[in-house]
């Protein structure tokens, strides 16, 4: 009876009330966690410039989360070139101009492939395991054993991740464009006969020097969205409802992969927008 | 006294519904070893965590030197957090570094010595917690016993003023519990650090500290110094410092004293109001204590066991038996009358002559002579219990002896 007098009085259905309550709790919910990634991230960037500099972390960072990436990079590099040859080759000749197939295949890898599948490819790799390897951490009092030896966490563990996300995803993503490059001339120039030397010349041509920061930008920003995130989601292990012990780990490593896979993909549409 | 070094003040702390202190008052000096005991899970390592700010008080004061802590400016706290280290109950060794960098982190991250100084210290540890062999493996690589010594070096590495051990001997084996409360002890009197310990040793960690807090249903019922321990007539503290005894009773089926004298008072009341009577038998094992001295620990419980298992099976709930002192037990069989109570008494002997306790045989090594001894007491009238006790040990014959073979 209450319920239905409060419903004659705000004059809206019940259902709708809900839907706008469901609605309200859950945006500010987000809001909340986009302020507290933001905090985070900002803590995170800062304490790497705090004295004394983390050399050594930041470069086992690097050789952790680029260096061991080389391989993985390099092949699905050399694939998705050599995919872009194949089916770049199959529409241009459709049109007559195969000989434009150097600059699709590397104008795709640059502005856009490049950065974003080496992104994934680093989520995939990397991310991951960051996330476990500090949500771990956390499990394990590893983290309020740092506090207690008066050693910052955020500066210990999540600065040289930042840090070295910087230096090494611009690194990965050329190395990715340019094994990319190459697995386009294979399968255009090799194995379909396009000439070679129109190939490099189109490349040549039409590849500025926008594309190329363009790419680096995005790159740039896919570091520090993926570190980030990755770092987040491990540190706050024990404050996801519902899950404890490796349960809260496996679903901290899921939700960084996930969540920055997503962001990746959404960040790399708004920047093209903006960058185009 | 002097000021202590922390106080809690009406601290107070919930996990969601659940309340872990409730009101808790705690004082810790400085220089001095604090014991906190408690059963597991009620706390311990929540106080702990309070001292070092990982955990914050829902209500109340934490005072460092009669400073509140929420107060502290940041500097403040982080040459607090400097001055002390804290031992993990699950030692919480970085496990991606090897035993030797774990020692040396703190060591590494907080201060400016050069790595040969900073090797020379982290070597020294290694060497006096005998971890040399391991100092280059990884702590999943080790055993527990390990861990809790790296960790415990790890705490001891900065030299701190105060360390906070979360049960530092659990997990370890007699040996070496006893040479990580040594060396507790050892430091402790040589640097003078303050020292808060969570332990279940009981009652080893009496020995090395100075001062004893025992938690128990979010309270702190007692605190004090292990001489004032053993004077409490806290009930809770007797608990504690007897629970071999009351393990042993346990295990025996014998009942609380309680509950017995309990029993006998409601026997006592019923035998005035209705003239009715009742029974009860003081054994008594002549030597006990000489025997847990001499022989040894488990021979004496093996002989107070079968007593009291032998009593509890004649009895077949017709009565109830308690250990009444170290070496009595005391019987009451409720409306029993004398000849009853001579009946279970011979029932017993016979069964018990046949135990290995009671075979000289078994005793190859050191051998003492020991008895049996029991008095019955028929009550048909109203007296008090000091008085009846008194007529049963009176009345008291040797009923089995066990005499060694001497060469």
């Amino acid at each position: 009876m209450e319920q239905g007098g409060s419903q004659a009085n705000s004059g809206f259905p019940s259902n709708f009330v809900n839907f706008l309550n469901f609605l309200g709790k859950n945006s500010l919910k987000i809001i909340g966690e986009l302020g507290a990634v933001a905090i985070f991230f900002f803590y995170g960037f800062l304490f790497i410039f705090s004295l004394p500099f983390q050399f050594k972390k930041i470069v086992q960072q690097i050789y952790f989360i680029g260096v061991k990436s080389f391989l993985i990079i390099s092949l699905i590099g050399l694939f998705t070139g050599m995919v872009l040859g194949l089916q770049g080759y199959y529409t241009l000749v459709k049109f007559g101009s195969e000989g434009m197939l150097g600059a699709a295949v590397a104008l795709s890898l640059i502005r856009e492939l490049g950065p974003v599948l080496t992104a994934l490819m680093i989520i995939g790799r990397a991310g991951s395991s960051i996330a476990a390897e500090i949500g771990i951490m956390r499990i394990s009092e590893q983290i309020d054993a740092l506090d207690t030896m008066d050693i910052n966490p955020m500066r210990y563990l999540v600065s040289p991740r930042i840090a070295a996300s910087i230096i090494v995803f611009p690194m990965l993503t050329a190395l990715f464009d340019v094994i990319g490059i190459i697995g386009g001339y294979l399968t255009g120039v090799v194995l379909l006969g396009v000439n070679s030397g129109i190939f490099f010349n189109r490349i040549y041509d039409s590849v500025v020097s926008k594309d190329v920061t363009g790419g680096f930008l995005k790159s740039l920003a896919f570091a520090l969205i993926v570190s980030t995130i990755c770092c987040y989601q491990g540190y706050f292990t024990h404050m996801r409802p519902g899950g404890f012990g490796a349960k809260g780990v496996s679903l901290a490593t899921t939700s960084a992969v996930v969540i920055s896979c997503v962001l990746v993909l959404v960040l790399d549409y708004v920047l093209t927008s903006f960058l185009l | 006294m002097a000021e202590p070094f922390i106080e809690f003040k009406k601290v107070s702390k919930s996990f969601g519904k659940l309340q872990v202190l409730d009101q808790v008052d705690l004082k810790i000096y400085e220089g001095e070893i604090t014991a906190i005991i408690g059963k597991s899970g009620v706390g311990k390592s929540v106080l702990l965590k309070h001292i070092i700010g990982l955990l914050k008080p829902d209500s109340g004061k934490i005072l460092i030197k009669g400073k509140p802590l929420d107060e502290f400016s940041k500097t403040e706290l982080r040459e607090f957090k400097r001055s002390l280290s804290y031992m993990f109950q699950q030692n919480a060794l970085f496990d991606s570094l090897t035993v030797f960098e774990n020692i040396a982190l703190p060591l590494v991250e907080r201060t400016n010595l050069t790595p040969t100084e900073i090797k020379k210290r982290v070597d020294f540890r290694i060497e006096q917690f005998e971890l040399g062999e391991v100092a280059d493996r990884y702590p999943s690589q080790i055993s527990g016993g390990m861990q809790k010594r790296v960790a415990l070096a790890r705490a001891l590495v900065t030299e701190p003023t105060m360390i906070l051990f979360d049960e530092p001997t659990t997990g370890l084996d007699p040996l070496r519990k006893n040479a990580v409360l040594n060396m507790i002890a050892h430091y402790q009197s040589e640097i003078g650090f303050t020292g808060v310990m969570v332990s279940h040793d009981i009652p080893d960690v009496f020995f090395i500290s100075n001062r004893v807090a025992i938690i128990e249903n979010k309270k702190i019922p007692f605190q004090g110094t292990p001489l004032e321990l053993e004077q409490s007539d806290n009930e809770v503290v007797w608990q504690f410092i007897h629970g071999q005894e009351v393990l042993q009773d346990q295990l025996t089926g014998l009942q609380p004293k309680k509950e017995v004298n309990a029993l006998i008072l409601e026997e006592l009341s019923r035998v005035s109001q209705e003239k009715g009577r009742f029974t009860l038998i003081l054994f008594t094992i002549d030597s006990l204590t000489q025997i847990k001295n001499q022989v040894g620990y488990i021979a004496a419980q093996r002989i107070f066991q079968c007593l009291a298992m032998g009593i509890n099976m004649k009895l077949a709930g017709k009565g109830k038996a308690a250990r009444f002192g170290l070496e009595d037990i005391l019987v009451v069989l409720p409306g029993g009358s004398y000849s009853e109570a001579e009946g279970l008494i011979n029932a017993l002997l016979t069964d018990c002559s046949k135990q290995d306790v009671m075979n000289p045989e078994k005793y190859k090594k050191v051998c003492i002579d020991f008895s049996v001894k029991a008095g019955i007491l028929e009550v048909k009238e109203k007296t008090d219990l000091e008085s009846i006790i008194e007529s049963a040990r009176k009345a008291q014959k040797i009923i089995a002896k066990m005499e060694c073979h001497r060469g």
